[in-house]
């Protein structure tokens, strides 16, 4: 068993506690996990980017180098190109399809990528691009656009919906535990 | 160690170095916070029973860490490896005097720049001041080497720098837990030939600080924290240490590995032996080559270091399979085309009123460490330089006394910032018959790094009342006649205070006054660009995240507009209105 997670988004979407319920998860079923996130400067609306090494064996690098993610979780359409590379040959992409235009692209500068689902697409093994925002909004909070798409990845991933209900209870605040239940399994349905 | 309990959990690195450091029975912790080091000491302020603080600076951090050890107890500072170099003077004189309760100071340097202004290599530092520096390479070995570097700091009588970067302090891993041990004080007593560094006892001091390094060399020969890992295969000999360990693991399993938790001083004799058992021998370290280039003053051939690996940035395994020949990754698609995304300051912070108005006036602006540094990018573009922490002010003083020309001339800083170094600036202006202007960005926390109380803020670190520091005060006792404060937000009258004090024959600071958004809510209704919109884009000079172009004109982004109204107020056709306000 060996699975490598890339979590990647805008500053500010969420992607650390992604990481932190599978981290945990992974840790309760016994298995070695090394996380790498970013902090600081590159947080303020920046692209941010959190590794995600699950194994049977012992994690030794905590980065996630191109060509070696099983699967990657993108917040935001334009990070999902960006880490395109990443990916390994016939990995899985979980995309929000939002679009949070970099200031480049609003001062016009420089050009948001037309049809990025399409060479998502060609290139990944298995593409789901949804609208992840509206669908946390309906849940209750559009900052519960992480745990929609761990929703959608999870029958990806060796867990049971009871561990992923157990870590979430165990890692979120007590008030948005219900919400971000009810996120996740909207998006599992997704 | 047989009752230890075998609990694992999900550790921060930084949050394994606390967890060491606790479990080790440490007493008193003074730090600054520094991205990628805070969360040591955010996370120690959370146990209770030992006095843990933010220090105005790191100088002061260390000075208070040497304060508690000679009362006896176990003290830790942590900083960014920046921060070293502030509290150099005592770090280096405390590696000639010793310790009496173990002392250890943590650096977390940023191979990478990923939130700093250089990358420094700490290590260098440990070698100049003469201390043993540890580089653990995981979150487990964070924890575990900070209950070693206590113990090696008593028994040798040496101050212990724990030598961490980034990716150390910003990885998380499973950490299996242990007991605290409780550690008693260490009876102080008076030992002037120790504790005070005059020439002549300095002159001893130095004497036994070679002997202790020359012991610790030797010693950690047998420590287990050099590892040897011989393979079948020794054609290959590999010396690492810290998170380069784990890429070169990755990249060349098969070679054979001494991987050094102490770089410093080096193992010698054990470093011998490893090369004399191995065909060919590679130093891989991140930054300069410390380690390699003392092996090769040894005598010892080095077969590739940095001829092989760049002094910059962050390694990776396919960068060292590459370097040892292997083809590169095969990566099926390129996306260097996508735009960059670079950082920004948030929707709703108060700093963006102060830029756009610095930016509007094309004023000089002679800038800082802090979020704020921010404003130096595109659309607001207004700053000029950024050198360390506290350099706005004497860097504008400098160039007003080479030029003459205090003219539409600012030095701009926060207040933990102005706090930390700033202060000696302002007094050197005042003082030195300045005339220039100094903008204090009070936004009533330390933003950057994750929002840290200050002394400027009304709370310690545990978020307690504590007195706070009045900035105006502290201004006009340093002799500035003029001190203004004034909400950033209020843009027209800002722009004409700024342009009365910087034209102003005399010394002048403006203390601008907001706290940041993501501390004080803003009230979350999102504006709206009405049907009066003349197209002007004058909101769109502010870099608000919050708006973009739609259809060629400006439209705020609802979901991500926090309500500060700023867009509004620099609207000069009021067609930017609250959403909610249309029954007003």
């Amino acid at each position: 068993m060996n699975t490598n997670i890339l979590i990647v988004g805008v500053g500010g979407q969420g992607t650390l506690l992604a990481s932190v319920l599978l981290g945990n998860l992974a840790l309760k079923y016994g298995y070695d996990v090394k996380l790498s996130e970013v902090h600081g400067m590159a947080q303020r609306g920046g692209s941010v980017v959190t590794h995600v090494k699950i194994s049977d064996k012992k994690v030794g690098s905590p980065l996630i180098e191109e060509g070696e993610a099983d699967i990657i979780l993108a917040f935001e359409s334009l990070e999902a190109y960006r880490w395109l590379p990443y990916l390994r040959k016939g990995g899985s992409m979980y995309v929000n399809t939002q679009q949070i235009l970099p200031m480049p692209v609003i001062m016009g500068n420089a050009e948001y990528p037309q049809d990025i689902e399409k060479v998502l697409g060609d290139n990944a093994g298995n593409l789901k691009a949804f609208d992840a925002l509206s669908i946390a909004e309906d849940a209750g909070s559009d900052k519960a656009v992480n745990i929609v798409l761990l929703g959608a990845a999870s029958s990806a991933l060796p867990f049971s919906e009871e561990a992923w209900m157990e870590v979430i209870e165990e890692n979120v605040k007590s008030k948005f535990i219900e919400m971000n239940k009810f996120a996740f399994i909207k998006g599992q349905q997704a | 160690m047989s009752a230890e309990k075998t609990e694992k959990k999900i550790m921060l690195g930084n949050e394994a170095f606390a967890r060491g450091a606790w479990e080790s029975g440490v007493k008193v912790v003074s730090s600054y916070p520094g991205t990628p080091s805070t969360e040591v000491t955010e996370t120690l302020a959370k146990y209770d029973g030992i006095h843990v603080e933010w220090a105005p600076n790191e100088k002061v951090g260390v000075e208070t860490a040497m304060g508690a050890s000679l009362g006896g107890a176990r003290a830790l500072s942590c900083m960014k490896h920046v921060g070293l170099n502030v509290a150099a003077d005592p770090f280096y004189t405390a590696a000639y005097t010793g310790v009496n309760g173990g002392f250890v100071v943590l650096v977390a340097d940023d191979n990478g720049c990923h939130s700093s202004q250089n990358e420094q290599d700490s290590r260098f530092h440990g070698r100049s001041a003469g201390v043993p520096v540890l580089e653990p390479a995981d979150a487990q070995e964070c924890k575990d080497f900070m209950k070693l570097a206590y113990d090696i700091s008593e028994k040798y009588d040496t101050v212990v720098l724990m030598r961490s970067n980034t990716r150390i302090s910003h990885s998380r891993g499973v950490v299996a837990l242990g007991e605290k041990t409780e550690h008693e004080l260490i009876p102080y007593e008076k030992n002037p030939q120790k504790y005070v560094a005059m020439p002549a006892m300095a002159r001893k001091l130095h004497v036994a600080q070679e002997e202790r390094l020359e012991q610790i060399a030797a010693d950690s020969c047998e420590w287990e924290i050099n590892d040897v890992q011989m393979s079948d295969n020794q054609s290959i000999g590999i010396i690492t240490s810290g998170i380069c360990y784990q890429y070169a693991k990755e990249a060349l399993p098969d070679a054979s590995f001494l991987k050094l938790g102490i770089v410093n001083p080096l193992p010698k004799n054990l470093i011998k032996d490893f090369a004399s058992n191995v065909d060919k021998l590679y130093v891989i370290e991140e930054g300069m080559p410390f380690i390699e280039e003392q092996i090769r003053s040894w005598g010892v051939a080095v077969a590739g270091g940095k001829d092989m690996f760049t002094i910059q940035g962050e390694y990776t395994a396919n960068g060292i399979r590459e370097a040892f020949g292997e083809d590169p990754a095969e990566v099926g698609i390129h996306t260097e085309d996508a735009p960059g995304r670079p950082p920004l300051l948030c929707s709703g912070c108060p700093h963006r009123g102060l830029f756009y108005v610095l930016s509007k006036l094309k004023t000089r602006v002679f800038g800082d460490i802090g979020c704020y540094t921010l404003s130096a990018l595109p659309p607001l573009a207004a700053m000029d330089t950024t050198l360390c922490m506290g350099a706005s002010i004497g860097m504008a003083h400098g160039f007003e006394m080479a030029t003459a020309d205090k003219e539409n001339t600012v030095a701009v800083l926060g207040d933990s910032t102005f706090l930390h170094s700033g202060i000696t600036g302002l007094i050197n202006m005042s003082y030195n018959g300045a005339k220039g202007t100094v903008i204090i960005l009070d936004n009533r926390i330390t933003g950057m790094t994750g929002h840290q109380q200050n002394p400027a803020t009304g709370k310690n670190i545990r978020g307690e009342e504590a007195p706070m520091v009045d900035l105006g005060e502290i201004c006009r006792a340093c002799g500035v006649k003029h001190v203004v404060e004034i909400d950033p937000f209020d843009i027209d009258d800002l722009e004409k205070v700024i342009k009365e004090e910087t034209s102003r024959d005399e010394l002048s600071v403006i203390i601008t006054k907001r706290p940041c958004a993501l501390i004080v809510k803003q009230p979350n209704v999102p504006y709206e660009v009405t049907d009066s919109c003349k197209n002007c884009r004058m909101c769109m000079k502010i870099g608000c995240p919050a708006i973009e172009m739609k259809d060629d004109r400006p439209f705020i982004v609802a979901e991500r507009c926090v309500g500060c109204d700023l867009c509004a107020r620099v609207c000069p056709f009021d067609a930017i209105r609250c959403a909610k306000a249309t029954n007003n």
